[in-house]
């Protein structure tokens, strides 16, 4: 199952917890399994039915560009960084 | 050097001459000033004098009244931005914020702050209109340094500015200079440093640094009569510019047309827009062309530098030399408007080395600076800077050796960083041993006053979107059309990589930086990400010609496409019938049209890149003046498309670096007013003040690209400083912790010590 790295600004939604495990395809599948447990939690990362402008994921180390319709896999791990440009 | 068994490549490695070079070298090379249009006017922006001020009122009746004035702009001629957020390719924007940095709407935020603008038949008219506009400001007190504009008493720059943490604000907060807080954690920190043997916690400083390319901010627009607006100027991404311009004076995307011009420079300088609205809005209320070109001055105060800094590590160790901890508070100068790089700048200090326990806090900060933006790596050289300082004091305190040390922790693929994500394949620790295994690093460095330093820096490197379409030849040659505007000869590193998977020669394929009309959205050239997804794109492409040239081949033989092959650059197919690609070419259009390839990237994603440096100065105990004697470079490139062009971003990032290092900062007075806003008292380096660089390619291959390209051109500005800096301790004994490390500051901290 995949498992969530909580960024640590959201861990009062987790009881402190790190990392939680989510069910699902996609990053949008997975929070939608975790909603129920971590009432919120969708709320602090989405609006518009999107991830929060300047936050991106990364599944398994590799960025993506494709925000809740990333695809992940069987025991990815899934991180909510801020979004990242360059010079 | 090569780590592995190295593929071989006909085209890729080699080094061709570069596709833009005659023009170059010649001055016929077309730049956004070189842009003449039939009536076209010539724009001036008026600028605030005051660092921090209320705009009160705007009479600009005496300068329209001048003749030869067209037309005039203020803050009111732009749409209400409101506070929409926008995706605008690297990153999201507030568009009010960007809006009120391209005009400023109700305050002065800096000195050097667009107020108005006017355009008229002649640069001299518009000067001395732009002296009849009538402002008056209320001047407020201005704040310039970070931690002071932290303060709860410190003047508020933004009212709608509030502290924003992972997006979102809590209810209580209040209006504040601090726009974000940022916190990353891994392990427990506290348990960490309780397993160290040694513990070092240094504070740092960084100045505020300018890009410093040669070429200004230019722009040419035309509002067409039928509503269409066309802008000529000098950008890293003519998308981004198209969308930024359509945003902000309110029309449709598709109704802007950037063209690319020539580009002098830019180091992430070059990706908001400042003049393309201004000049749009004067070009639609007089009906004419407009240009408008940017003094030195103006590029200095108004666009936007990279951020000033303050940073406190801490670092643990054992007595065996294994790091156990790490620490870092970090808060960045944002300038007038939120957006410094602090969140990869937290996400770098850490970045080198595999550390189980970390916590890292960033703020960003507003103050009434220029709005900074992107330069080479954003945030990354400040905490390189802070991180490797200390680490080399530890390697002092331990009496270990540097490089050693750094090969011992050194990140690998499996390391988690703080952040959270584990590194894929990566070659921070080949470019320690190849410092390590230098002549330069074996060599003994003798004479007074003189010392060897080294660091290493880490840069994330991004992938993002490209486009490309290449089109055959009846000669054998192929058009290369694509969106990424070339800073670097990027565009002969992407035809090499077409050429190479054709299997035809570098020179066979003509390159050419297309309008955003003419070639699929692409995203800005930063991030060192052209030759990586832009390469991507055009194999895509050259995969898609190979496919049709083979069923011209059958067409041609009359055989079934599926007993026809491409391979090594020919057409082979049955009963030993084959075809060069020139000699293909030639035929293609005896049974079809055109033969064209398209290729886009999308998901791609790099893997980051490290790069370990090491320099001998000799410091003058007297002036503080700090020499280079000799300076390698050993970084991590994945694959070496053009080896030329990779040792020319790395021996150009040291040189910025270098800059950071020694000389470069914006002086400011306490009215907040630059003081050094010219190239003849901001001081970059010139060829008088650095030995050649010396350059040593290591390739690990990035799985994520076909031929393992990773991106070069940001990760060598980031160790410089410390390099530097470790360097002056071995000379003189003491530690800088405050950039730059001018003479004065040299000189006194070395009076200090005695």
């Amino acid at each position: 199952m995949p498992t969530v790295y909580i960024p640590p600004a959201l861990r009062d939604l987790t009881g402190g917890v790190e990392t939680v495990e989510g069910k699902g395809q996609t990053v949008r599948a997975v929070l939608v399994d975790l909603e129920p447990r971590y009432p919120g939690l969708t709320a602090k990362l989405c609006i518009d039915d999107a991830l929060r402008p300047g936050l991106m994921v990364a599944v398994s180390g590799t960025m993506s560009r494709q925000g809740l319709r990333t695809p992940v896999p069987a025991n990815a791990e899934v991180h909510f960084l801020p979004a990242l440009g360059g010079g | 050097m090569a780590t592995g068994e190295k593929r071989k490549y006909k085209v890729i490695g080699t080094r061709p001459l570069r596709h833009d070079g005659v023009d170059k070298l010649t001055g016929r090379a077309q730049y956004g000033a070189d842009i003449r249009l039939t009536g076209m006017l010539h724009g001036v922006v008026l600028r605030s004098p005051h660092a921090h001020a209320k705009i009160k009122s705007i009479d600009t009746s005496a300068a329209a009244a001048l003749p030869g004035v067209r037309a005039i702009c203020t803050s009111a001629d732009f749409p209400d931005q409101v506070g929409r957020i926008v995706e605008l390719g690297e990153g999201a924007v507030n568009m009010r914020h960007l809006s009120a940095n391209v005009m400023a709407h109700d305050k002065a935020l800096y000195k050097g702050h667009a107020v108005a603008a006017v355009a008229a038949d002649s640069i001299h008219i518009a000067e001395e209109a732009a002296k009849l506009i009538k402002i008056d400001y209320e001047p407020l007190p201005p704040v310039m340094e970070v931690l002071g504009a932290m303060r709860d008493d410190a003047p508020l720059l933004n009212d709608d500015v509030r502290m924003t943490e992972m997006g979102t604000v809590k209810p209580e907060t209040k209006p504040s200079n601090v726009a974000a807080k940022f916190l990353f954690t891994k392990g427990d920190v506290t348990a960490g440093f309780a397993k160290a043997d040694i513990i070092i916690e240094r504070e740092f400083r960084t100045a505020t640094v300018h890009q410093g390319y040669i070429e200004p901010h230019n722009a040419t627009v035309l509002w067409n009569a039928d509503g269409k607006v066309t802008v000529w100027m000098s950008t890293q991404g003519t998308f981004t510019a198209r969308q930024q311009t359509a945003e902000l004076v309110g029309i449709a995307v598709s109704d802007v047309k950037v063209v690319p011009m020539e580009i002098g420079g830019g180091f992430g300088g070059k990706i908001s827009v400042y003049l393309p609205p201004v000049a749009a809005i004067l070009s639609r209320k007089s009906g004419k062309p407009v240009q408008i070109q940017m003094e030195r001055a103006a590029v200095f105060e108004a666009t936007g530098p990279t951020p000033g800094s303050f940073m406190r590590v801490k670092v643990g160790a054992t007595r065996d030399g294994k790091i156990v901890a790490g620490e870092a508070w970090i808060a960045f100068e944002a300038g007038a408007f939120p957006g410094s790089p602090i969140a990869p700048g937290c996400m770098c200090v850490f970045s080198c080395y595999d550390i189980p326990d970390a916590r890292v806090e960033g703020y960003d900060v507003c103050v009434n600076k220029p709005r900074s933006n992107a330069y080479r790596a954003p945030g990354s050289t400040q905490v390189a800077f802070a991180m490797e300082t200390v680490v080399d004091e530890i390697c002092e305190k331990l009496g270990v050796d540097a490089a050693e040390f750094r090969i011992k922790n050194g990140a690998k693929e499996g390391t988690r960083r703080v952040d959270g994500p584990v590194y894929h394949r990566i070659g921070m620790i080949e470019t320690v041993e190849a410092i390590r295994d230098s002549e330069h690093y074996q060599s003994k460095l003798t004479g007074p006053n003189r010392g060897r330093g080294i660091a290493t820096g880490f840069w994330f490197n991004a992938g993002l979107k490209s486009a490309v379409v290449a089109t055959v030849n009846l000669d054998g040659t192929v058009s290369l059309i694509e969106g990424s505007t070339d800073i670097g000869g990027s565009r002969t590193g992407i035809a090499m990589q077409l050429a190479e998977t054709l299997g035809i020669a570098a020179e066979a394929v003509k390159p050419q930086v297309a309008d955003t009309d003419s070639i699929g959205y692409t995203d800005v050239t930063g991030g060192s990400r052209v030759t990586f997804a832009t390469g991507i794109a055009a194999v895509e492409a050259a995969k898609e010609i190979q496919k049709q040239m083979v069923e011209r081949a059958a067409l041609l033989w009359e055989v079934d496409s599926a007993s026809v092959k491409y391979e090594d650059g020919k057409v082979i197919g049955p009963a030993e019938k084959s075809f060069s690609f020139a000699e293909l070419a030639a035929k293609i259009h005896e049974v079809g049209g055109a033969v064209i390839g398209h290729g886009t990237s999308s998901s791609a994603e790099q893997g980051g890149a490290f790069g370990t440096h090491c320099v001998d100065v000799e410091v003058d105990p007297d002036t503080g003046k700090v020499q280079i004697l000799r300076y390698t470079i050993a970084q991590d490139a994945g694959t070496a498309i053009h080896p030329s062009y990779v040792e020319g971003q790395m021996q150009g990032g040291v040189v910025q670096g270098i800059g950071w290092a020694l000389n470069e900062e914006y002086f400011y007075d306490d009215k907040g007013v630059m003081r050094n806003a010219t190239f003849l008292d901001y001081r970059i380096p010139t060829c008088y003040d650095v030995p050649m660089i010396e350059t040593i390619i290591v390739e690990v291959p990035d799985p994520a690209h076909p031929y393992g390209v990773r991106g070069v051109g940001e990760v060598p500005i980031c160790p410089p400083p410390a390099a530097i800096a470790n360097a002056i301790h071995a000379a003189v004994g003491v530690r800088m912790r405050d950039l730059p490390m001018s003479p004065p500051k040299v000189c006194a901290a070395v009076m200090q010590k005695k």
